[in-house]
């Protein structure tokens, strides 16, 4: 390789700087691509040598998968080096996820078990979330971490741009911004700007910059805050001496759900039912992609939160009004199934149902009363 | 078709009889019982299938016989079948069995013992039957154990000791038998058969213990790996082939005590060696030739003897050493090609090479090309090997001049 042409800026410490930018599968994997491409290019700006890349296990074409894509800008061609020919770095200086879900914890598809946002975060370094909320939500459902880092939120909700049938909505610019803001060294505001002007020659994109710069709210977090609510769910790797022969694992008895493979990070939203207004009609426990429903004693159907992926097709097909409403993921912090507390007093689980997802507990008003299909009552 | 014909009680435990190598292939078939095999018919792997469907119409063998749409379905399906506890055998040729390549791979990456035989044959276009190892040899470094036959009776015997190697737990690997084709897949031979019972004193039942694919038993195959087990996992390939080889030293010597043949090394055939300077170096049916050769060169004088290889996976490396470290030269004779490898010389020449590199006492190593697609090797080529050979032993051979294509038309 060639030397970069540009000496090093004397404000730079470090020899390299890597960011990874934590996305949803297939909903937002060009919009990680742009960021990424977009740190690189504007580094590019200024000489710096960079590479972007995604983390190579992942499946990023799948619906709500979490997956990575990193940037790596160093000061030279041979600094840069190290961060090549590599599937995923093991320490980032900055982590953005650009959907505020993605705090709850990182299961990918792959033996990587369900990681804190900020696992490979190194001490003092900075997660960025774009997010309507308020720092301290969003550290209210991000994991108890053991070292202390920044955390900053960028306006705006989780991103569907990326994907070729909507329209773009600059959340690449505002977090370019926001990476200009926690990186001034590396990615000065006016070289970023520079840059997506020349890119873009588009005006309100570098508008987009320069808000994304400004309007990041930030937050420091100590060792030791955040929540200890989530699961903990890693793996143990085997060596070839104590794995089993013939590339085989147990699999599942009939019944029986994956103890270590779980996915209930892929979701964004989860199915909340109204249990008093449930007819038993079976369509949401037959059209689950993951089979997700356990039929109670009384022949409901409850939803068992650690297998589902919140795709809310169960929602679509059930046929009473409001009976299975969606939900922000945010607003849960377990996974436990709710029915035995509609089971130990309704007036209270439906008080909570209405608060939780905004809409009334009692029956449709002005239709005609659902019949039970096949029901035992 | 010749129909086997016992000529004559040879002992209690085996008669002898008259047949092919592929006959031979399937009398071993039937005396190991095997539950499912696999057919689609290529020349000259498909004397095979057409002895092993007789012996199932005649109701001699019990077994599932299913003839599949094509060489990579029929390798899936005794693949599939090996998982679920049957013992199988399948079988291809030349470009039939590059066309089960995807299969033939996976099958040693799952640690499956299924036996196969691959009838040496040239891989064609353009069109040709006779036999060349490179069908073979491209499964070399996948996991497969690969013997080399010279007769109708080693078809028969490297046949139950597939099986039994595979088989077992310690190694748990596909067997591929190269029987040449035309030479052994079609010609007829004398052939001692065992009996059921003794052959059942040298051939466990085969068990997959707790590897087996049961709904009483829930096992996923093959899930997702990447590279957070993968390297793991060929570790566990290398290991398993490092234990092939003492594995089948027990076989062997098993298989000696209860039908007494087999000869001294479980690896190595050695041939009129004991005083010789000069020794060919090789596998399969060209031995045949390369013997008679001998015997007419030792009646002129000359100390030159044979060293046939009969497994080439594993590679037996310390017999070998041992072995070709005794003589002044080794002429290697390849029935292979292997275009562009270092000093262009065949796949055997230079696994030997690499063999011998650390000893310091060595001898010089001649490579030679000889008898691709079938042609036989005759008396004059087999001399002018030796005279070849017996020149770099003294010193008359440059070091550029070590590989060598013999009868081949200028």
């Amino acid at each position: 390789m060639t030397q970069a042409t540009a000496t090093r800026p004397t404000s730079l410490k470090a020899t390299d700087i890597t960011i990874e930018v934590v996305y949803r599968g297939i909903f937002q994997k060009t919009l990680a691509q742009r960021i990424t491409r977009g740190v690189v290019l504007a580094a590019r700006q200024r000489g710096l040598p960079g590479t972007a890349f995604s983390r190579y296990g992942d499946s990023p074409e799948r619906n709500g998968v979490p997956a990575k894509q990193f940037a790596v800008v160093a000061v030279n061609d041979i600094e840069l080096e190290a961060s090549m020919a590599r599937y995923e770095p093991a320490i980032v200086d900055v982590t953005v996820a650009v959907d505020d879900t993605l705090v709850k914890g990182v299961e990918s598809w792959a033996w990587y078990g369900r990681q804190p946002i900020w696992k490979p975060v190194r001490a003092n370094g900075v997660v960025l979330v774009t997010s309507d909320k308020s720092p301290d939500e969003i550290l209210a459902q991000t994991d108890k971490t053991d070292r202390p880092y920044t955390l900053g939120v960028i306006p705006g909700e989780a991103s569907f741009a990326g994907l070729w049938v909507y329209k773009d909505d600059h959340t690449d610019w505002r977090v370019l911004g926001a990476l200009s803001k926690v990186l001034p060294d590396w990615l000065p505001l006016d070289e970023v700007k520079a840059q997506v002007r020349t890119q873009t020659k588009d005006e309100n994109a570098v508008a987009s910059v320069q808000y994304g710069h400004d309007a990041t709210t930030f937050r420091p977090v100590k060792a030791g805050e955040g929540t200890d609510a989530h699961e903990k769910l890693a793996f143990t790797k085997p060596g070839w001496t104590t794995m089993r022969t013939g590339v085989i694992v147990d699999a599942r008895k009939p019944g029986e759900r994956n103890p270590q493979f779980k996915r209930y990070a892929t979701r964004t939203q989860r199915p909340v039912v109204n249990f008093d207004t449930c007819i038993k009609c079976t369509m949401c426990w037959l059209d689950c992609p993951d089979e997700c429903f356990e039929v109670t004693g009384s022949g409901h159907f409850e939803v068992v939160y650690e297998a589902c992926v919140g795709c809310g097709i169960c929602a679509q097909v059930c046929p009473v009004k409001d009976c299975i409403v969606m939900v922000d993921e945010l607003k849960f912090d377990s996974n436990k199934t709710v029915f035995p507390e509609w089971e130990k007093d309704r007036n209270t689980y439906n008080a909570w149902f209405e608060k939780t997802s905004g809409r009334s507990a009692a029956p449709p008003k002005g239709e005609k009363a659902a019949v039970a299909v096949g029901g035992d009552e | 078709m010749a129909v086997a014909v016992k000529t004559k009680e040879t002992s209690e435990v085996q008669t002898e009889q008259l047949m092919t190598g592929c006959e031979a292939i399937a009398e071993a078939i039937r005396l190991a019982d095997v539950d499912v095999m696999a057919a689609f018919p290529i020349r000259p792997y498909d004397t095979v299938m057409q002895a092993a469907a007789k012996l199932i119409a005649n109701g001699k063998l019990d077994c599932e016989y299913i003839v599949a749409d094509g060489e990579h379905s029929q390798f899936e399906i005794v693949k599939h079948a090996c998982a679920v506890g049957s013992r199988v055998f399948v079988g291809s040729s030349g470009v039939g069995w590059f066309y089960a390549f995807e299969a033939i791979a996976v099958t040693a990456g799952l640690r499956l013992p299924v036996v196969a035989i691959c009838g040496n044959r040239a891989l064609d276009d353009p069109g040709a039957f006779g036999t060349e190892h490179n069908d073979s040899l491209a499964v070399r470094d996948l996991g497969w154990l690969l013997p080399w036959a010279e007769t109708a009776q080693e078809c028969l015997d490297l046949a139950l000791m597939a099986w039994r190697v595979g088989e077992d737990a310690r190694v748990s690997l596909p067997v591929a038998i190269g029987l040449d084709g035309g030479f052994l897949t079609h010609s007829q031979q004398l052939v001692s058969v065992p009996t059921r019972a003794a052959t059942d004193a040298f051939l466990p039942k085969f068990d997959l213990g707790d590897r087996l694919l049961h709904p009483d038993n829930p096992i996923t195959i093959a899930p997702q790996v990447d590279q957070d087990w993968l390297m793991e996992i060929r570790r566990q390939n290398d290991a398993a082939m490092r234990r092939a080889i003492d594995v089948i030293t027990e076989a062997h010597a098993d298989f000696k005590k209860l039908f007494g043949r087999g000869g001294d090394s479980p690896f190595l055939d050695e041939y009129m060696t004991d005083d010789a300077d000069v020794v060919f170096f090789g596998q399969g049916t060209l031995a045949l030739p390369m013997k008679v050769a001998i015997r007419r060169l030792r009646a002129e004088g000359h100390k030159v003897g044979l060293v046939r290889l009969k497994w080439f996976r594993p590679f037996p490396t310390d017999e070998v050493v041992k072995s070709l470290s005794r003589f002044k030269a080794v002429g290697v004779v390849d029935r292979d090609y292997s275009f562009g490898s270092p000093h262009y010389g065949g796949v055997l020449y230079n696994e030997v090479r690499s063999a011998l590199y650390s000893r310091e006492q060595r001898p010089t190593i001649v490579g030679f090309v000889a008898g691709l697609g079938g042609r036989e090797i005759d008396q004059s080529m087999a001399r002018e090997i030796y005279e070849k050979t017996a020149a770099a032993a003294t010193g008359g051979l440059s070091a550029g001049d070590q590989c060598h294509w013999i009868g081949v038309r200028e």
